[in-house]
């Protein structure tokens, strides 16, 4: 078996709301005790609704956020003990896209600035050499040197995205984490985006973690996913598994929540009753168990343990096994 | 066949800004029948929104409606005084829209702006305003109506004050509900409650809805039929099975071809080439022709007419009126 | 020459392009701005005075203070187009020589104020923690004092002079640059673009060097615009009660202080001068205002 390049071992993350004069301190459990291992060469799809903590885990494992208790290994080495300095040199080999390009792009940088400045904190390249570079870049990525001096204002979503995207890939990294990279953009760009994604990391082998709240796009793009609720994962499995052999109620739900294009296929839905409960007081034991159509008794008063059901395929409910 | 209860007809809206006129709307044309969920398609930009707005003369300046008719139960509204087009804004014709947070008013609990609008549209008098308004929060499904009425908006989450922006809708006597991305910020399992919501509104209410959005899935799920939409231009318009099984403008059948589904796993997706035209500047002839891999002469230069291919089923493509001519 | 430096211009043309339409477009919005270019004029024709007093009027020597005694008290005339004051002095030459030390005063104490505030804000808001709370109750010690007592007392304590209204001006000037320039850091450094320069690992330094300051120089501009005009008032007060430049230096708040005794027999000697700091000042504030609109292009838009 090949090594992990990444692990999240029991990664917590607690926002504590400080108490005002007439309020009690209150803690957000926006992650809860979250495991997962991701292989080299994989894309690792995440899903979940909002609120569920998938954008924290995206932060927690670049340690863009520090977590409040846990451990985030990338090749054996965690970091969440590395000091400052070290870490910083260490971000070359992780890399971030961001959900909104509009929003994560510096709207007072050009082009080259932009693609280039990677390339200026962690190597020598500067002038002529640092533009060469930054072309090859923005021309595998699908624009051209003509946009170099350029500004974000004067491109679409798509372009920006791909902007952001020749940014993370400047340093080949090794790891890359999409944050919900094509929800800001319209259906046809968003296939131009994933194809793109998807080319680059044949050619790179890079390793992706996918997060992402359309349950289409991560089954398409993803090789396992693993599936959150409420700060806690509930279903990990290979994209197959978690598709043809759903066990986990609320995957139920969320799979047969997405709407399918296609009038034919019009079907008898779960449908969840409520909403999702606020992560400040998650309920006690299975924190689906107030939405969950086939809860036990014991769902209300024990957390659910993760269960193998064969092939790495893990569900934490007490329905299974 | 019955009559249309709204009907709009070459509708015509432009945005006079600085940098030049920005064509929104070039023509929009289409019908919508009573208890009907009409599915209006398309990306960012493509005056899906506009033409909503446009339904309750809500255009935000410097936007202008330069032509065409919009006829509710055979009256032009583009000709009625303002006064009585208001009258049935919010009463027979009413909106909801993306972000319910912002359509509500933070500083008034759910029940007194229902009250609000009841009292103003129905004249009721207060005790009755509010029986009515539990009664209707009820009836699209929310659990204790008699407490959310107490409730302040920011107290509900988005599903929830989606279905009161759409109870005060229905309180007021609405026959047209013109919903714009109604479940865009919602997430799916809370999607799936409220597009369930509409389909019933429409089967027991008889209901007539236009449903504005960008999925095509929300369509497939919930509309009797659809008209896309690309750069203020209707491309193809039919039945919902009809267009999803036979498409016939390569727009539309490039857009379905893009969404990632099961059966395309691992494979690369049909992506559209380019972006979606300039308003500014838009191209000659046949809006999508840049994009379009079957473009031909004829594309470039003349705008193509929506053509009917079967029945109900029309599309403005050029490739089809050489298959007609034939 | 020219065609030595051709390649070098078209170059920068080419690389710069973009920023050269942004400032066309702004160019445009800013000429369409009637009352706007109106004080542009204004306040370029009282700099084009003060620096080009001496050819400007025939008696710079009055201008610069000599006295000139035969003709005191003249009203306005062809030869003296704003009459003369208590030594004979014509008031333009004086309103225009005093122009340069009451305009150096204004941008002087802007370009201070900014120069200890931005950095300071910036700071505070960035690294927040103790650092911020030692930054803020600084600025708030110095907000707490009336800011033109502060400057008497100061002026008072280092003696009247040109030089040390400034600094006390400065002085009191400063902590509003670094309350705003701390808001705006705050909420630049939630921005996702803080964020992705941090996760690339970028130094803290630079990031705040690289995004935050380029970011928050508008909303800096738009106000240190308007401090001008406000600057130019408090210097004039200054002068006003004595405390700045010193006879024979000319200066426009020292000349309503001269003109108010004989206000009752010679009101221009008040009133010119007077006109002068209200203009300006007047001017100053609507090119702010100006600015502020025409540097976001959404509400450039909105001006027709």
């Amino acid at each position: 078996m090949t090594e992990p390049l990444v692990q999240a071992r029991q990664l917590t993350k607690h926002y504590v709301l400080r108490g005002g004069l007439f309020s009690r301190r209150q803690v957000v459990r926006a992650l809860h005790w979250v495991d997962l291992t991701v292989y080299p060469g994989e894309t690792f799809g995440v899903v979940g609704e909002s609120g569920c903590g998938k954008t924290t885990l995206g932060r927690c494992l670049l340690r863009l956020v520090e977590p409040t208790f846990g451990e985030v290994l990338f090749r054996g080495e965690n970091l969440l003990q590395l000091d400052r300095e070290t870490l910083r040199q260490r971000r070359r080999y992780f890399q971030m896209v961001f959900q909104n390009p509009y929003l994560s792009l510096d709207p007072r940088m050009n082009v080259l600035h932009l693609v280039g400045e990677p390339l200026v904190t962690h190597t020598d390249l500067r002038g002529r050499a640092l533009a060469e570079r930054v072309v090859a870049l923005l021309e595998r990525v699908g624009l051209s040197a003509d946009q170099l001096y350029r500004y974000p204002h004067e491109f679409s979503g798509g372009q920006l995205q791909r902007i952001a995207i020749a940014r993370a890939l400047a340093l080949n990294p090794l790891f890359v984490v999409l944050d919900e990279p094509t929800s800001a953009l319209d259906v046809s760009v968003q296939a131009q985006i994933l194809n793109l994604l998807k080319e680059l990391q044949a050619e790179l082998g890079l390793t992706y973690l996918f997060i992402s709240h359309d349950l289409s796009v991560v089954q398409h793009v993803s090789d396992r996913i693993a599936v959150m609720y409420l700060g806690r994962v509930v279903e990990v499995g290979t994209t197959d598994r978690i598709f043809h052999d759903t066990r986990h109620p609320y995957t139920q739900a969320l799979v047969s929540s997405t709407p399918i294009p296609d009038p034919q296929a019009r079907r008898a839905r779960v449908v969840l009753q409520g909403g999702v409960p606020s992560p400040l007081n998650p309920p006690p034991g299975c924190s689906f168990h107030p939405r969950c159509a086939q809860a036990l008794p014991l769902c209300a008063t024990e957390e659910p343990r993760w269960v193998d059901v064969g092939d790495g395929h893990l569900v934490a409910c007490h329905r299974v096994g | 066949m019955k009559e249309p209860l709204i009907s709009v007809r070459d509708l015509r809206v432009q945005f006079q800004t600085y940098a030049g006129v920005v064509y929104a709307l070039n023509g929009v044309s289409f019908d919508l029948y009573p208890g009907e969920i009409l599915g209006l398609v398309g990306e960012t930009g493509c005056g899906k929104s506009v033409t909503g707005l446009a339904l309750l003369g809500l255009i935000p300046p410097p936007g202008q409606v330069v032509g065409g008719e919009i006829r509710y139960r055979g009256r032009n509204l583009l000709a009625l005084p303002p006064a009585q087009w208001q009258a049935l804004r919010g009463g027979k014709i009413a909106m909801i829209f993306q972000d319910p947070a912002a359509a509500l008013n933070p500083v008034f609990t759910v029940g007194e702006q229902m009250e609000l609008v009841t009292r103003r549209h129905r004249r009721l008098g207060r005790d009755a305003a509010r029986r009515q308004a539990a009664e209707v929060l009820r009836s699209v499904g929310m659990p204790e109506p008699e407490r959310i009425l107490e409730t302040y908006p920011h107290e509900l989450s988005g599903g929830m004050q989606q279905r009161v922006m759409i109870a005060m809708a229905l309180s007021c006597g609405a026959e047209v509900l013109v919903a714009d991305e109604p479940t865009t910020a919602l997430d799916v399992t809370i999607q799936a409650q409220i597009l369930d919501l509409l389909v019933d509104l429409k089967r027991t209410r008889g209901l007539s809805i236009l449903l504005i959005t960008h999925n095509l899935g929300v369509v497939a799920e919930t509309c009797d039929r659809v008209a896309v939409l690309y750069a203020g231009f209707i491309v193809e318009t039919g039945p919902t099975e009809a267009i999803f099984q036979a498409m016939k403008h390569p727009y539309t059948q490039g857009l379905l071809a893009a969404i990632p589904r099961p059966s395309h796993r691992g494979r690369p997706l049909q992506a559209i080439p380019g972006t979606v035209p300039d308003g500014l500047q838009p191209p000659p002839g046949c809006l999508f022709h840049p994009r379009c891999p079957f473009a031909w002469d004829r594309c470039r230069q003349e705008r193509p007419a929506l053509l009917e291919v079967a029945d109900g089923h029309q599309v403005a493509c050029h490739l089809y009126d050489r298959e007609a001519e034939r | 020459m020219t065609t030595l430096l051709r390649p070098f211009l078209q170059r920068w043309a080419r690389e710069h392009r973009s920023q050269l339409e942004e400032y066309r477009l702004m160019g445009r919005a800013f000429l369409r701005d009637r009352l706007a270019v109106a004080s542009l004029v204004i306040i370029l024709l009282f700099i084009l005075g003060a620096i080009f007093a001496p050819w400007l009027t025939p008696y710079p020597e009055q201008g610069r203070g000599e006295p000139n005694v035969l003709e005191k008290f003249l009203p306005p005339s062809w030869q003296h187009p704003l009459g003369t004051d208590n030594l004979g002095r014509d008031l333009l030459a004086r309103i225009l020589f005093g122009g340069r030390t009451s305009l150096s005063i204004g941008f002087l104490v802007v370009i201070i104020a900014v120069a200890i505030g931005t950095p300071l804000g910036a700071l505070a808001g960035y690294f927040g923690g103790w650092l911020d709370e030692a930054i803020m109750r600084l600025t708030d010690i110095f907000l707490a004092f009336p800011s033109l007592l502060l400057a008497i007392a100061i002026a008072a304590a280092l003696g009247p002079s040109f030089t040390n209204a400034m600094i006390a001006v400065a002085l009191t000037w400063w902590p509003w640059y670094t309350r705003l320039v701390r808001a705006q850091t705050l909420s630049l450094r939630e921005r996702p673009f803080v964020e992705a320069a941090r996760g690339i690992g970028v130094r803290e330094g630079t990031v705040i060097l690289r995004h935050i300051l380029p970011n928050v120089m508008t909303p800096v501009l738009v106000q240190a615009t308007m401090d001008i005009g406000s600057a130019i008032l408090t210097g004039a007060a200054m002068s006003f009660i004595g405390l700045g430049a010193q006879p024979p230096t000319p200066d426009w708040g020292q000349m309503v202080n001269l003109g108010r005794i004989y206000f009752i027999n010679h009101p221009w000697l008040a009133t010119f001068p007077g006109l002068a700091i209200f203009l300006v000042s007047l001017s100053f504030n609507l090119l702010g205002d100006s600015i502020r609109d025409i540097a976001d292009p959404r509400t450039r838009r909105a001006i027709r």
